[in-house]
């Protein structure tokens, strides 16, 4: 930018003008919108002292909070990173018929709002719903429950591996497998030397993605979940409970919680990002 | 190893890629399959190799039905178009992939396998870039790299699709004769796909002519060009000059010009085509044969040895090309827009029912 100005001193006054207003321009829209939202969560969170803080956090409730929402992101990332790379698989490595439909299929949590994805949860597997006499008979709890989170939660992060490694796995062709598969490795051997090591960043990106997604989500969650203290609880529905009772301080040490996550994401999302790029992975 | 191919034919939805197609190669025999883009030549390539499975047909490999059979079992080496050289992997670890994937029964020590790969960076001369990766190579390089990779696993037949497809004219000649003294040094069955006439007439010992999914000829260079099969294989080897006529009981009249056709080409009586090879015309000044084409001159290339003029049938209107030598050229003195006479001195005909 400055190099340009330099060359070009006639045109250079006028447009430093106009670049200037739009850096200051664009620097204020995101202090305000963002940075001061996400400082003033740790500025509130600490509000009453580290003591405070700790305490919110230490909170048995808080702590089971922490610790469901771990297991759900946990299984969900999982399952959907074993599904996602099969469904990308297939998507990229075959053509049949019905595949532009499971494409947009695997979009479809992405559309539909997360109440919504959460409603169809109770709508299957509610007291009234589909299955509810069924899993009731058989005193299987699902709704206002652990399985109801975690389903939920892999429901609405079901898209995030699947989209990062099609696009990429198309344009990557299957040359590279072809030629392993001739030289005589086994199909696994294939997967695990030859597929894997070139998607290996698109997937990292994918999974950080959907990790980050899976510990934020509330929409869906909150439908299904029944909000049962100690139980049923995530983090992003404690925070909610705790900001109903007017007990920020302890909302906003458990919110800090969240914004770290995303901030580590956002580290980890940057670090990838240039690693892809430098060994032409991204090529 | 033989390669035998027989009555194979594949699919893609509506298209026809491989049409009823047989074939033969014998054990340490170089074979090009020639065709324009979209003739089959590499889904046949791909067939052999176990990469695409026949419709119906059958192919043995050394005499042994090897339809069913996988990739990895027939033993083959392929060469991609585009190289697939594994990219996250140094060329000692590309070359090194073949035999390290071995099952451990017929696996070679670490120290066999180095010394192998060692031998083979030598004979594709690239001992210096064994550290390096794909992407830091030229095109030339990887394709000897792929070429290596190929041969590591001691294949009983070698494919290769396109294989200087993407390179530049100079590297692509030299690949190429360094390609043929590479096969005449292992002899073994290879077949290469290319849509290079040239190239596939000056390194293979038989040409495999291949349109819409048919094998429309299979011979050695000098059989193809000297006898095609049909108006197919004669416009695919080289350029030609069209002249339109007709069939009258054996004889076919294609302007002034009159020839007997011998009975394998008539095909009754109807329309008929001549072709004649730019070389293969005659230019003069003035005409003793009254069956001359009366044309101008429009265009003269004249770099290099041989001067190539575009000439037009003042009659028709339609365009021919011509060739001479540089001292016959110069002893003609032709101006741009002079009237000359052109006969062809050989003219091939075919029936017109041929589309191209």
């Amino acid at each position: 930018m400055s190099s340009s100005v330099s060359s070009n001193p006639v045109r250079g006054r006028g447009s430093a003008i106009t670049r200037w207003t739009l850096i200051c321009v664009a620097l204020l829209f995101l202090i305000v919108f963002l940075v001061l939202p996400l400082a003033s969560v740790f500025v509130e969170a600490f509000a009453k002292g580290w003591q405070t803080y700790l305490d919110s956090i230490r909170d048995p409730d808080a702590l089971s909070a922490i610790r469901l929402t771990l297991v759900a992101s946990g299984i969900a990332v999982t399952l959907n990173l074993i599904f996602g790379l099969m469904a990308a698989w297939a998507i990229s490595r075959f053509s049949f018929k019905g595949k532009n439909l499971l494409i947009s299929l695997i979009d479809l949590p992405l559309a539909v709002s997360p109440v919504v994805s959460g409603l169809i949860f109770v709508l299957l597997f509610g007291l009234h719903g589909w299955f509810g006499s069924w899993l009731d008979d058989h005193n299987i709890r699902i709704l206002f429950a652990v399985p109801g989170v975690v389903l939920a939660t892999i429901f609405v992060t079901f898209p995030f591996v699947a989209r990062e490694l099609i696009p990429f796995m198309q344009a990557q062709g299957s040359d590279e497998e072809e030629a392993a598969l001739v030289l005589g490795a086994s199909p696994w051997r294939t997967f695990f030397s030859i597929t894997l090591p070139n998607i290996r960043w698109s997937l990292l990106y994918g999974v950080i993605l959907c990790s980050a997604r899976a510990m934020g989500e509330f929409g869906a969650v909150s439908v299904v979940s029944g909000h049962i203290r100690g139980e049923t609880n995530t983090l992003p529905l404690h925070v909610e409970i705790l900001y109903n009772e007017y007990n920020f301080a302890a909302a906003f040490s458990v919110a800090s919680l969240l914004s770290l996550v995303a901030l580590v994401t956002l580290v980890a999302k940057k670090i990838i990002e240039e690693k892809a790029g430098l060994r032409g992975g991204r090529a | 190893m033989s390669i035998e191919v027989r009555n194979i034919c594949k699919q893609f939805g509506n298209f026809t890629a491989v049409d009823d197609v047989s074939l033969h190669v014998n054990g340490g025999e170089l074979v090009a399959l020639l065709g324009p883009s979209g003739s089959g030549k590499t889904t046949l390539l791909r067939m052999i190799a176990g990469l695409e499975s026949p419709d119906s047909g059958t192919i043995l490999l050394n005499d042994e039905d090897a339809t069913n059979h996988d990739p990895a079992r027939r033993r083959v080496g392929f060469v991609f178009q585009h190289y697939a050289l594994f990219r996250h992997m140094t060329i000692f670890e590309n070359i090194a992939f073949g035999l390290r994937v071995q099952s451990r029964k017929t696996r070679l020590s670490k120290a066999d396998i180095r010394d192998k790969v060692s031998k083979l960076l030598d004979l594709v001369q690239l001992e210096r870039l064994a550290d390096h990766y794909p992407n830091q190579l030229s095109g030339g390089q990887r394709q000897r790299v792929a070429l290596a990779r190929a041969l590591a696993v001691e294949p009983k037949l070698l494919l290769l699709d396109e294989p200087f497809g993407a390179l530049d004219a100079k590297v692509r000649k030299e690949l190429r004769r360094w390609l043929r003294r590479l096969h005449d040094e292992i002899h073994i069955a290879s077949v290469f796909v290319t849509h290079d006439q040239e190239e596939a007439l000056e390194v293979a010992d038989r040409v495999a002519v291949m349109n819409h999914g048919r094998l429309e000829q299979v011979g050695t260079p000098q059989e193809v060009y000297d006898n095609p099969a049909n108006a197919f294989v004669y416009h695919f080897l080289g350029d030609v000059n069209l002249f339109h006529g007709r069939v009258d009981s054996g004889r076919a009249r294609i302007g002034a010009i009159e020839i007997e056709l011998p009975g394998s080409v008539s095909n009754g009586d109807g329309p008929a085509l001549g072709y004649a090879r730019p070389y293969e015309m005659n230019v003069t000044r003035d005409s003793k044969d009254p069956s001359a084409i009366c044309a101008s001159v429009r265009y003269v290339c004249g770099v290099g040895p041989i001067v190539k003029l575009e000439l037009q049938n003042v009659e028709t209107g339609t365009l021919l090309e011509a060739e001479l030598g540089r001292r016959q050229f110069a002893e003609l003195d032709l101006k741009l827009g002079e009237i000359v006479f052109v006969s062809p001195r050989n003219l091939r005909v075919f029936a017109e029912d041929y589309s191209i």
